[in-house]
């Protein structure tokens, strides 16, 4: 389904990308870990198209996606949950929901269609629901994730983008965003891609996953494998510190 | 004939070539932070691991070869701290000193799943009972298999190699249906049910997996009929992983060779050049997802050709042919790896043994027999016959312990062994391979 070959990405004069290959097939979650650095975020970013590679091709669903402005992106089927939700604050849920539709309303898309999948993505997070009139800078961090989720599938992404979707919540309140993530998955065949630093909660949500070390894939395999690998619990899942090795 | 892993085995070549990619710029990048050896190597010829970006590009990297490993003997060649190390094989090294090589707790899961793919094809299922016939120990191959076959969730008996006729008491008692040993134990036991007077076609029987040495296709012929089985080759080194690089399916047209896992070159052993798709030359083998002992380019030193054409079985992915000989000097006796170099340094160290010598190759019946001629100097002529007798004894034994095969050694004339100019050859190979 994605398809990408060689991606070199600056960060003006940081080199924060350096020659990552990588894909992901229909219907796959695949996680990226890594430390902080390492280059997750800007993976996600020149995949939407924000923070753009200046060498490489990344192809999605048979076509060349490199390159293209972030909208154009979103409109052949990526949406992406950025890192600290970044909801409107000023606006309130129901109006963060349809700002995600807001390709769709450009391209005429009946409202009755629009309005139904707004129904869908109360019925996955009913908290919205019931706070649709509320001000999204109100919510509380769980709710302002769910919201961002609920406003990138508006799009009916075929490709969703997750940048750390735990980031500073209570456990309870992960769960039961991982929950609908694997939902989205399973009920509706949504291909993930999934940034976070929760290393192990990725990884046993996930098919497969990548290990950036400094802006290069170091690892590539099954989430359970790279559960088990030592040097992923090493790095990234706090367990073991390196120390010289005796030979 | 099922298949253990269609989505690795069957890939569209597009998407193979795009995971391979994937994983070798990992495996690169991985083997230039933790392997000084390859860092050094890639430094010393100016490459940058950021400079693989294609899968044509791995012909730029430079070889790893025998010689690399054994300067690095134990553990210098290891990705991973020892400790994360559960496994550590070997196999007879060209001086004397073997070569080590380590598995993760992953690389286990791999090799058995690597093996498992092979077993499959070959019609092996968790109803079987498979008899593994391989000696256990230092070598891969008894572990290998025993393991793939754990993993389809057969019966494995681990019985080991040798004792023919308990062998044969336990193949026809516990009903073994699959026979795991080298072509030529194949044949060994053939011969032996013969004497006993039993009927093969009244075993359980109906799947030999053997590998370990090079067999010929009459050979083939000859284990179906005699045992009245499906007998299937696989190929495999300690060096890359043991059994479980490639494997025949029920086509029997050459061995799938896993590149998920692993990337075959052919290469040109004079001039190492990379060989076009279809040409005969070396096996180099690059591995894709080996966490403890990644080889980059390792020169197989066998030598084979790639075929390319999709099999009827299914399988995408490119076979090799059974391989043809060896582009050193290492001869596989009894399934154990020989090298004439071995076998001149344990002459050289008994005391006045110029290293005139010649080695013959036979098989007789259907083992191996190794013979080592030593031209007779005034050193080692004894009047009497059972000093003699007692040097020729102390050799065979000082060979035997070095190079883990019985040999029988015979002194011949002075000057009656051929001598050369330039590179000698000094092995008979008498085997019909």
């Amino acid at each position: 389904m994605l398809k990408v070959k060689n991606i070199n990405t600056y960060y003006g004069k940081v080199h924060a990308l350096k020659n990552i290959s990588l894909h992901l097939g229909e219907g796959e979650i695949v996680a990226l870990i890594g430390a902080n650095g390492a280059g997750k975020t800007t993976m996600l970013n020149t995949l939407s198209g924000v923070t753009p590679a200046s060498s490489g091709s990344i192809n999605f669903l048979g076509e060349s996606i490199t390159g293209l402005a972030p909208d154009r992106i979103v409109k052949n089927g990526v949406s992406q949950v950025p890192e600290g939700r970044q909801v409107f604050k000023g606006l309130t849920v129901a109006d963060n929901l349809e700002l995600g539709a807001y390709l769709r309303f450009c391209s005429r898309e009946s409202k009755d269609a629009i309005r139904r999948d707004m129904g869908h993505i109360y019925e996955l997070f009913p908290r919205l629901e019931e706070r649709r009139k509320q001000m999204a800078g109100t919510l509380s961090g769980g709710e302002q994730q769910m919201l961002a989720i609920g406003r990138a599938l508006m799009a009916k992404p075929k490709l969703l983008l997750l940048d750390e979707p735990s980031m500073g919540l209570a456990p309870l309140v992960v769960q039961e965003i991982f929950t609908v993530i694997e939902r989205l998955r399973r009920d509706e065949g949504t291909t993930i891609m999934l940034v976070e630093q929760n290393a192990k909660a990725a990884l046993k949500m996930a098919d497969r996953g990548y290990v950036l070390e400094t802006g290069k894939v170091i690892l590539e395999g099954p989430a359970a494998e790279l559960l088990e690998n030592r040097e992923v619990q090493r790095a990234y899942l706090g367990k073991d510190k390196k120390e010289i090795w005796e030979r | 004939m099922g298949i253990w892993d269609r989505e690795h085995e069957c890939m569209p070549r597009e998407e193979l070539e795009q995971l391979q990619l994937e994983r070798l710029q990992a495996t690169i990048h991985r083997v230039y932070k933790n392997v000084t050896c390859y860092r050094n190597k890639f430094n010393d010829q100016g490459i940058n691991p950021d400079d693989i970006q294609s899968l044509t590009d791995l012909a730029n990297l430079p070889f790893t070869t025998k010689e690399d490993l054994r300067l690095n003997y134990p553990y210098g060649m290891f990705a991973v701290p020892l400790r994360e190390v559960v496994r550590i094989h070997s196999s007879s090294g060209t001086t004397g000193k073997p070569t080590v090589v380590g598995y993760t707790k992953n690389d286990i899961k791999t090799w058995s799943n690597l093996v498992a793919r092979f077993m499959t094809a070959a019609g092996v299922t968790h109803d079987d009972v498979v008899q593994v016939a391989f000696g256990y120990g230092m070598f891969t191959g008894a572990f290998g298999l025993h393991y793939g076959a754990e993993a389809i969730g057969a019966s494995v008996i681990p019985m080991g190699g040798g004792n023919t006729e308990k062998q044969i008491m336990i193949m026809q008692d516990y009903r073994s249906s699959v026979l795991v040993c080298t072509p030529s134990y194949a044949i060994t036991i053939a011969d032996r049910l013969e004497k006993l007077g039993i009927d093969p076609k009244g075993l359980s029987l109906k799947v030999g997996l053997f590998g370990g040495e090079p067999w010929s296709e009459p050979m083939r012929s000859e284990i179906e009929s005699r045992l009245s089985i499906s007998a299937t080759d696989n190929y495999g080194l300690s060096e890359i992983i043991g059994p479980g690089v490639a494997g025949e399916c029920s086509h029997k047209c050459g061995m799938h060779i896993f590149e998920d896992a692993f990337i075959p070159e052919i290469i040109d052993p004079e001039t190492c050049e990379v060989l076009p798709p279809g040409s005969t030359g070396e096996l180099v083998i690059t591995t894709l997802s080996k966490e403890a002992f990644p080889m980059i380019r390792y020169r197989t030193r066998d030598i084979t050709s790639l075929v390319y054409d999709t099999c009827e079985c299914g399988r995408t992915i490119v076979r090799m042919k059974k391989t043809m000989g060896r582009s050193d000097d290492m001869l596989i006796i009894k399934g154990v790896n020989v090298y004439p170099s071995q076998i001149e340094e344990v002459l050289i160290a008994i005391e006045g043994c110029e290293p005139h010598y010649q080695l013959i190759v036979e098989r007789k019946g259907a083992l191996d027999s190794l013979e080592v001629q030593i031209e007779v100097t005034e050193n080692i002529f004894f009047d009497e016959m059972k000093l003699q007798r007692a040097f020729l004894e102390r050799v065979e034994r000082r060979i035997e312990s070095i190079i883990g095969v019985g040999v029988f050694v015979r002194l011949v004339e002075p000057n009656s062994i051929p001598r050369y100019e330039g590179k000698a050859s000094r092995v008979i190979d008498k085997r019909l391979i």
